[in-house]
C-alpha cells in the first residue's frame, strides 16, 4: 500500500553508503542528501497540488470529497498505457487520457453524483468510496492486477550540476512545468471568462445563480469535468517512469486530501500551497525514516492540522465544521 | 404465518436481555446445526464470515448508530491480528485470554483513534480514517523485527482439544478438523457480541448514541457530552475489530500487511451498507454477502471467459457496485426494504406489540432508513 | 384592464409535503407599473415569487409572462424569458466581487434584448457601488448589498422584477432611496415590478396596486389607494 514513487530516486543509496570518510565528505554528503530529498519533495508537491487542486474544485462545488478521483486518475492512465503500448506516442496516449478523465468525471457526476448532491454527507461519502473500489477493480479485470512500467517522455538521470548528480530530472522539470501550465490555465478561466465566472457563482450559491440564468447543473458537470481531467494529470505523472497498478494511487488520494484540508478545502491557492508542503514533508520522511512510513506522516499531519488549525492554513470561511 | 409471530412475539420476554438472551440461545442451536450439517470447506467459509460478522456489528454500531464512518476498521483488525499473533507466539498465553488482550488493545488505540475523530464528521472523517487504513500497514514494515514485515507474522493457531473432538464425535458422529474448531471459536465470539451489542443498542447508550446522529445540536443543548459518547462508540466498535482481527489471526494463522488492504476496509462498509446501516442483523447478512459473493462471482467469471486473477477483481467489483446502487436506490439496505415492507402491513398489527420492545433490527426510524447520514 | 398583463399569475397551488402554501392564487402585475403584494409572515408572498421563478414547484396553475408560459419551466429558462428576482436576505454572492456580481446580471442580458441598463448606467444609480466594484462584496453592509442585487437584477434587462422583502432590516433613508430608485425606473423606463413586502405601509406608499394574501389565499387585490383606505383590511391582515 506504500506507493513506489513515494521514494526519493537515488536518496536511498546515499544512506546506506558508509561512513568510514571524512568530515568534509561526510557534510557534503548530508547536503546533497538534504538537496536530493528538498528536490524530489518539489516535484512530488506539485503533483500532489494538482490532485489536492481537483480535490478542491469538487469540493467547492458540491461539498464532496471524490474519494474516487484516484482511481479515476488511475484508469484513465491505463488508457494511456493501453495506448503507447499498441504503438502510439506518448503524447498520444497523454492527451486521450485528459479527455478521458474530462469525459469520465462528466459521467460519473452526470450518472451518479447528481442523485446524491445535497443529501446527507455520509451516502455521498460512499456513494464515491464505492466508485474507487469498483474502478480500480475493473481497471485490474481490463488491463491486468500486476505491475507495469509507465513510460516517460524524458530523461529520468537526475542532471548533474557541478560534477554532482541531483534528483531533479528532466521528466520532473516536465511534470512541474505541467502542472503550472494547467494552473495557470485554471486560474484564467475561473478569473478571466464568462464560463468561469458562472462556475464560480454555481458553487458558491446554486440558487441565485439559478435566478440569473444559470445552468447550474451544466456547470457542475464541467466543473467535474476538469477536476477529473486534473485528477488524471496527476495519474500520468505520478506513473511516470514508474510502475503502476491498479492500487498505485491509493496513498496519492490521502496526499492529496490531506493537503487540500490543509490548504482549508476550500482554497484553490491553498491547496497548491497544501500539496507542495506535503511533497516536501513526505519526502524528508520518506528519505530520512523510511517510505513505508510516509502514509502515516500524513495522517499525522493531518490530525495535527484538523485539532490544532481546522479551518486550514488559507481558508477564507470563518469557522469551518470539521 | 405474520400471526404467528406476532404470538411469538407476544410470548417473548419483556425484558431486552431476557428476550436478546433467548435469541442468542436460538441462535446457538442454528449455528451448531449448520457447522455439523456442513463440510470442512463451508466451515472454513463459515469462520471466515464470523470475523467479518464481527467487525461489520462494530462497525454498524459507529456508523449506522452514531453517524460516524470509519474506512480504519481494516487497520483496527490488523491491529488485533498482530496483536493475537504475539500473544500466541509466545506460546504461554491460552487463545482465550489472548483473544480479550487482543481486543483490550485495539480498544486503547480506538480511545486515541476515537478522541481524534470525535471532532470530525463525513468526508473529513472518511478522509482521515483512510489515511489511518494506508498509514498502518506501514508500522508492520517499518518494525519488520516484530511485525515479520512484507512477509507477514505466522500465528501458531490453538489446536482443536481432544474433548472438543470427542463431544463433536459424540454429539454428531463427525470428525472434529482445525476449520470446524476456529469455526466455533468464531461463531461463538460473534454470539457474544451480538449480545452485547443489542443490549448496548438498546440501553441508554444506545437511545443517546441516536439523539447525537440525529440532532447533534439538540443532543448538546440536552446536555449529552458529545465528545466522549463520540469517543466510546469509537472505542466499542474498535474492540469488536480488534476481536475480528483475532479471530482472523486463529482462523488464516497469518498477520500480513497485504491482509489489511483499503479493500477490507470498504468490504465492511460494503457489508453494513447492504444490510442496512444501523442493523445488527443487516452486518450479519452483509458478512454473509462478502463470503458467499465472492466465490460465486469468480465462478461466474471463470466461465465467462476471465482469467482466474481477473475473476477474482469481480467481487471488488461487486462491492463498489453494490455500495453505489444501494446508496443511489436503497440508503436503507436489505433491513431497510425489510421494515418498509413490515411498515406496510395493516396498522392493526402495531397494537399488537409491546411498547417498550426494542429489537436489534427496527432501531433506526424508517426516515433514517432513507438517510443513514442523518443531519450533521 | 384589457392590455395583457406584464406578468400574470392564475389560480396557483403550491405545497411544502402536507402543508399548502399557495391555494390558488391570482393575481396580475400591469406593465409598467409597481405592484405590491402584501400579507403578514408565513401568508406564502416568498413562496408566491419562489413559485414564480421556478424555485418551488407547483402542482396546478399557470404563470403567464405577457403571452408566454412559463409554468413548470426551470428557474434558468424562466430567467432567459425576463423575469428577474431580487430574493429575500439579498442573494449576494459574497465570495465574488461587486464588479463579478453585476457581471453575472451582465451575462444574462445582453445576449437576449436590447440593454436598457448597462453597467456604467447602474454605477450611475448606485455611485457607492462604482467605488466598492474590486471588493469582494462580503465586505458590503446591508444596504449597499441590497442594492447590489438591484443593480444586477437591473443588468439581466428584465421585463419584469420581483423584489422579496427590499427594506428588511434596512434603515428607513436607504429604503427611501432604494424605493426612490425603483419608482424612477418604473416611470422612465417602463419596468415592470412585483413587489413582496411586509411593511405594508411604506409598499403601499410606492405601489400603484396590491393585492394582500393570507394563509395562502388572495383576500383583496385594487389599487394602492383604495387598499390603503380600506379600515378593516388594514386592521386585519396589514397590520397599520
Amino acid at each position: 500500500m506504500v506507493a513506489p514513487t513515494a521514494v526519493p530516486r537515488g536518496a536511498a543509496t546515499t544512506m546506506s553508503e558508509p561512513l568510514i570518510e571524512g568530515i568534509a565528505g561526510r557534510n557534503r554528503r548530508t547536503m546533497q542528501q538534504f538537496l536530493n530529498v528538498a528536490l524530489n519533495g518539489l516535484s512530488q508537491g506539485a503533483i500532489y497540488a494538482a490532485f489536492a487542486l481537483a480535490l478542491v474544485l469538487i469540493w467547492r462545488s458540491t461539498r464532496i470529497i471524490n474519494f474516487a478521483q484516484g482511481s479515476m486518475g488511475m484508469f484513465t492512465t491505463y488508457i494511456a498505457l493501453a495506448l503507447i503500448e499498441s504503438g502510439r506516442s506518448y503524447w498520444v496516449g497523454f492527451a486521450v487520457a485528459l479527455l478521458a478523465g474530462l469525459l469520465l468525471g462528466a459521467l460519473v457526476e452526470r450518472l451518479v453524483i447528481r442523485r446524491v448532491e445535497g443529501g446527507p454527507e455520509l451516502n455521498a461519502v460512499i456513494v464515491t468510496l464505492g466508485l474507487f473500489v469498483a474502478l480500480q477493480a475493473l481497471a485490474a479485470i481490463l488491463f491486468g492486477a500486476t505491475y507495469r512500467s509507465f513510460p516517460a517522455p524524458f530523461g529520468l538521470h537526475g542532471f548533474d550540476v557541478g560534477g554532482v548528480n541531483i534528483a531533479l530530472t528532466p521528466f520532473n522539470l516536465f511534470a512541474i512545468g505541467a502542472v503550472v501550465v494547467v494552473m495557470l490555465a485554471l486560474v484564467a478561466l475561473f478569473r478571466f471568462t464568462d464560463v468561469g465566472l458562472r462556475m464560480r457563482a454555481s458553487a458558491f450559491n446554486q440558487e441565485v445563480s439559478r435566478l440569473l440564468g444559470v445552468p447550474v447543473g451544466r456547470m457542475l458537470t464541467l466543473g467535474w469535468a476538469l477536476a477529473a481531467m486534473v485528477g488524471s494529470l496527476s495519474g500520468l505523472l505520478i506513473a511516470g517512469g514508474s510502475l503502476v497498478f491498479p492500487a498505485y494511487m491509493d496513498a496519492v488520494i490521502v496526499y492529496g486530501f490531506v493537503a487540500a484540508v490543509l490548504g482549508g478545502l476550500d482554497s484553490p491557492v491553498g491547496a497548491v500551497v497544501g500539496g507542495l508542503v506535503m511533497g516536501m514533508t513526505l519526502s524528508v520522511v520518506s528519505g530520512y525514516l523510511g517510505s513505508e512510513l510516509v502514509a502515516l506522516a500524513a495522517l499525522a499531519i493531518l490530525v495535527t492540522v484538523l485539532l490544532v488549525r481546522p479551518r486550514g492554513l488559507f481558508s477564507r470561511t470563518a469557522v469551518r465544521q470539521v | 404465518m405474520v400471526s404467528l409471530v406476532a404470538g411469538v412475539r407476544r410470548r417473548l420476554p419483556a425484558s431486552t436481555l431476557g428476550r436478546n438472551l433467548l435469541l442468542v440461545l436460538a441462535a446457538l442451536v442454528v449455528v451448531v446445526l449448520l457447522l455439523e450439517l456442513t463440510d470442512p470447506f463451508r466451515n472454513s467459509q463459515l469462520a471466515t464470515m464470523s470475523y467479518y460478522a464481527i467487525a461489520a456489528a462494530g462497525l454498524t454500531v459507529l456508523t449506522g448508530l452514531n453517524g460516524q464512518i470509519s474506512l480504519g476498521h481494516g487497520a483496527l483488525m490488523a491491529v488485533g491480528a498482530y496483536a493475537m499473533g504475539l500473544l500466541l507466539n509466545t506460546g504461554v498465553v491460552p487463545f482465550p485470554l489472548a483473544m480479550l488482550a487482543a481486543a483490550a488493545v485495539t480498544a486503547v488505540v480506538g480511545v486515541v483513534v476515537g478522541a481524534a475523530a470525535a471532532r470530525l464528521h463525513g468526508p473529513y472523517l472518511a478522509g482521515a480514517t483512510l489515511a489511518l487504513a494506508i498509514g498502518v500497514p506501514g508500522l508492520a514494515i517499518h518494525f519488520d523485527g516484530v511485525f515479520g514485515g512484507e512477509q507477514g507474522l505466522q500465528i501458531s493457531s490453538p489446536r482443536p482439544p481432544d474433548w472438543f473432538a470427542d463431544v463433536i464425535y459424540f454429539l454428531f458422529a463427525n470428525e472434529a478438523g482445525s476449520a470446524k474448531y476456529f469455526a466455533y471459536i468464531g461463531w461463538l465470539t460473534l454470539l457474544a457480541v451480538l449480545l452485547l451489542l443489542s443490549n448496548l443498542v438498546a440501553s441508554r447508550y444506545g437511545r443517546v448514541w441516536r439523539a447525537i446522529r440525529d440532532d447533534e445540536v439538540a443532543a448538546e443543548l440536552a446536555g449529552v457530552p458529545l465528545g466522549r459518547l463520540r469517543v466510546l462508540a469509537f472505542v466499542v466498535s474498535a474492540a469488536c475489530a480488534g476481536l475480528a482481527g483475532a479471530v482472523l489471526g486463529i482462523v488464516v494463522r497469518l498477520a500480513a500487511p497485504s491482509g489489511f488492504t483499503i479493500v477490507l476496509s470498504l468490504s465492511l462498509l460494503t457489508a453494513v451498507v447492504v444490510g442496512g446501516l444501523g442493523s445488527l442483523g443487516g452486518a450479519l447478512l452483509g458478512s454473509a454477502l462478502l463470503v458467499f459473493l465472492p466465490p460465486a462471482v469468480t465462478g461466474l467469471g471463470m466461465q465467462a471467459g476471465l482469467t482466474g486473477v481477473q475473476a477474482a477483481q469481480l467481487a471488488p467489483l461487486a462491492y463498489g457496485v453494490v455500495l453505489v446502487t444501494v446508496m443511489l436506490l436503497a440508503p436503507g439496505g436489505a433491513m431497510g426494504i425489510a421494515r418498509a415492507l413490515w411498515h406496510a402491513r395493516p396498522r392493526r398489527r402495531f397494537a399488537q406489540q409491546p411498547a417498550n420492545t426494542h429489537r436489534m433490527d427496527e432501531e433506526p426510524s424508517t426516515t433514517d432508513a432513507t438517510e443513514p447520514g442523518g443531519r450533521t | 384592464m384589457t392590455e395583457t398583463a406584464a406578468l400574470e399569475v392564475r389560480d396557483l397551488t403550491a405545497s411544502y409535503g402536507p402543508v399548502t402554501a399557495l391555494d390558488g392564487v391570482t393575481i396580475r402585475a400591469e406593465r409598467g407599473r409597481i405592484t405590491a403584494v402584501l400579507g403578514a409572515n408565513g401568508a406564502g408572498k416568498t413562496t408566491l415569487l419562489r413559485s414564480v421563478s421556478g424555485l418551488v414547484p407547483t402542482s396546478s396553475g399557470q404563470v403567464l409572462l405577457g403571452d408566454r408560459e412559463l409554468t413548470r419551466a426551470s428557474a434558468e429558462t424562466i430567467a432567459r424569458a425576463g423575469i428577474a428576482q431580487v430574493p429575500e436576505g439579498r442573494g449576494v454572492i459574497t465570495e465574488l466581487t461587486v464588479e463579478e456580481n453585476l457581471r453575472l446580471g451582465d451575462l444574462l442580458g445582453t445576449a437576449r434584448r436590447r440593454q436598457r441598463h448597462r453597467l456604467e448606467q447602474v454605477y450611475a444609480l448606485f455611485p457607492v457601488l462604482a467605488e466598492r466594484r474590486r471588493r469582494d462584496a462580503h465586505s458590503l453592509s446591508g444596504g449597499e448589498r441590497q442594492m447590489l442585487v438591484i443593480g444586477r437584477a437591473l443588468l439581466c434587462a428584465p421585463e419584469v422584477l420581483l423584489l422579496d422583502e427590499p427594506s428588511l432590516g434596512l434603515a428607513p433613508q436607504i429604503v427611501a432611496q432604494i424605493f426612490g430608485v425603483l419608482r424612477e425606473l418604473v416611470d422612465h423606463d417602463g419596468m415592470t415590478v412585483l413587489l413582496v413586502e411586509q411593511n405594508a405601509r411604506s409598499a403601499l406608499s410606492i405601489a400603484d396596486a396590491g393585492f394582500v394574501l393570507n394563509l395562502g389565499r388572495v383576500v383583496a387585490g385594487d389599487s394602492a389607494a383604495v387598499l390603503a383606505a380600506d379600515d378593516d383590511l388594514r386592521h386585519a391582515y396589514l397590520g397599520f
